[in-house]
């Protein structure tokens, strides 16, 4: 059922961004991000659209893959379409196609709502990307390693690290144990299958009690194995994995700054998101 | 010097326990012995482990790890540096997804420098056989491979005494059988006093020293050979003995001239040997 480091939909294979420092590759979705907010004609958003392409190509992960990441936020994407459709308004005047009562599509609604969506789009695609090439391991590292400036104002970065990656090494270990629990009542006569809502929420009950019980029992292990392997937190503490900035990175690096600059270069010289709307309305 | 002493040690969980877990134990183990400890459940074999390491403290009395005080605060990391110890379920000691991030887990606590820890990762998954799985996840390896990662994660710290905390009961006897491989190893060829806490008797005729656990106190402290030579003592701590031992034991009880023998070998032999002269 799960498959390997690979907890979440990390996508094994060797490329171009599967081989980029984690940390850089964070800041660039942030970067990124910021890049799809900034967009604000159709010239910029194309180009933004385009460079997700490009990653995608580099990252060697099957489009079908990166589209699937989509789906679970599909009904999100449209029903803030939708909301926006009808529900839009603005300071300046609107060019209305259609009004009732307080409901109105106008061209300007149009617009905004295709910019919404891709946009919403965008984000999701922008960031499995990063999903599908980092594993959670080396997604935590690089947090660490991003978050350490924190440790200034004594944010326990090296704990909140340490307690990730505990977290994600235990999921497989608590998924059997979910399995094992289910199928113990189950046996027993436990019925999860059918009844309204508030059966089956109860039904979950004999689930969660043994399987909270059982995970103190192994936090209490584990507190005592990391212990017996002289464990005493970040102080004088060494790392074996180190990450390296390569030239990977830094041409990233030089390419998200093109983005960034080619976005804002757009929106500055090609107008704004309306202006189509004189195409089509005099 | 002596790799582990307890004087007349005492240890309670709770003030209101009605029992000590372990009651006026005195014994010493030297360095490079493979010591079994034996008992049945709540015999206070696994106290006695954790009592070595310091992640118990005695109520009374002195436990010293090379000559080091469990009870003083400020030898625990070095006791723990030279004792490790291997608990019993493989799945809730590893702290990883990646099989050599976890082995690294131990030289990163005591401060080894980087290139460092990678020569130990090395090392340690060469000793017990893993070198291959070096970046596999651990929750994919078998039982007996699992534990046998736990232990290179204690290797890797390079401590002298390995203390093995029923380390094979959650193992299927392939498994075991790996595990107990690698510690026969370790003790031959690299001096590494073992100390093995078991409930498996087969396995503490691999020792050199086996020494009986009952309500907390030492009740029989010998060779192997002779541990199971005391058959009716055994059977009054609950404990059996090994399957050829007891064969060969009933075959004598039956009228056949048979010698304690302790592994099937051993019994072939003497049932050739008896039948022969018959």
């Amino acid at each position: 059922m799960l498959n390997d480091v690979t907890f979440g939909q990390y996508y094994p294979t060797k490329s171009f961004v599967h081989n980029m420092d984690p940390r850089a590759k964070i800041v660039f979705i942030i970067a990124y991000i910021v890049a799809i907010f900034l967009a604000d004609n159709f010239f910029a958003l194309a180009a933004v659209t385009l460079f997700l392409i490009v990653a995608v190509l580099f990252s060697r992960v099957p489009f079908g893959r990166v589209l699937r990441s989509v789906k679970m936020i599909l009904f999100l994407i449209i029903f803030t379409a939708i909301l926006n459709l009808f529900f839009y308004s603005s300071s300046e005047e609107l060019h209305m196609i259609w009004e009732w009562k307080f409901i109105s599509v106008s061209w300007e609604a149009i617009i905004n709502m295709i910019f919404l969506a891709f946009r919403l789009f965008l984000l999701v695609m922008g960031t499995s990307i990063l999903t599908l090439t980092t594993t959670p391991v080396a997604l935590t590292d690089g947090i660490e390693s991003l978050l350490t400036p924190l440790k200034w104002i004594r944010l326990p970065v090296h704990e909140l690290a340490l307690i990730m990656s505990i977290a994600l090494r235990f999921i497989p270990t608590l998924m059997d144990e979910t399995n094992r629990i289910v199928a113990a009542q189950k046996a027993r006569g436990a019925n999860f299958e059918t009844g309204g809502l508030i059966k089956r929420a109860k039904a979950v009950v004999p689930i969660l009690i043994p399987l909270l019980v059982s995970a103190f029992r192994r936090a209490e292990d584990l507190g005592d194995a990391m212990d017996a392997r002289c464990y005493s937190g970040a102080k004088g503490r060494t790392k074996y994995k180190k990450l390296t900035f390569t030239w990977r990175d830094l041409i990233g690096l030089l390419l998200f700054a093109a983005l960034i600059a080619g976005v804002v270069l757009l929106n500055t010289y090609l107008g704004g998101k309306f202006e189509i709307i004189g195409y089509f309305v005099k | 010097m002596e790799a582990v002493t307890f004087e007349n040690v005492k240890f309670i969980y709770r003030e209101d326990d009605p029992a000590y877990a372990v009651n006026g134990v005195s014994l010493s183990i030297g360095e490079g012995q493979f010591v079994a400890v034996l008992g049945r459940n709540g015999s206070g074999k696994s106290t006695l482990a954790k009592l070595i390491n310091a992640l118990l403290t005695p109520t009374e009395g002195k436990v010293t790890v090379f000559g080091m005080d469990t009870a003083d605060a400020k030898q625990t990391f070095e006791i723990r540096k030279s004792a490790g110890m291997v608990f019993q379920n493989p799945d809730n000691q590893t702290v990883a997804s990646i099989v050599e991030d976890d082995v690294a887990f131990g030289p990163e606590n005591i401060g080894v420098p980087r290139e460092e820890i990678g020569k130990r990762i090395d090392f340690a998954l060469d000793a017990v056989g893993m070198q291959a799985f070096r970046h596999s996840t651990p929750s994919r390896l078998s039982g007996g491979q699992k534990q046998r990662i736990a232990i290179a994660g204690v290797l890797a710290i390079m401590p002298k005494i390995m203390i093995l905390d029923e380390s094979t009961a959650m193992l299927d006897p392939k498994g075991r059988r790996e595990v107990m491989d690698v510690i026969k190893k370790l003790n031959k060829d690299r001096g590494m006093t073992v100390i093995l806490i078991t409930h498996f008797m087969e396995e503490a005729l691999e020792a050199d020293r086996a020494i009986v656990m009952h309500r907390g106190e030492v009740v029989m402290d010998a060779a192997p050979e002779e541990v199971f030579s005391r058959s009716e003592e055994l059977e009054a701590y609950n404990l059996t003995l090994p399957r050829a031992a007891y064969i060969s034991k009933k075959l004598a009880e039956g009228g056949m001239p048979v010698k304690g023998a302790f592994n099937a070998e051993e019994l072939a032999e003497e049932i050739c040997a008896s039948l022969q002269k018959i």
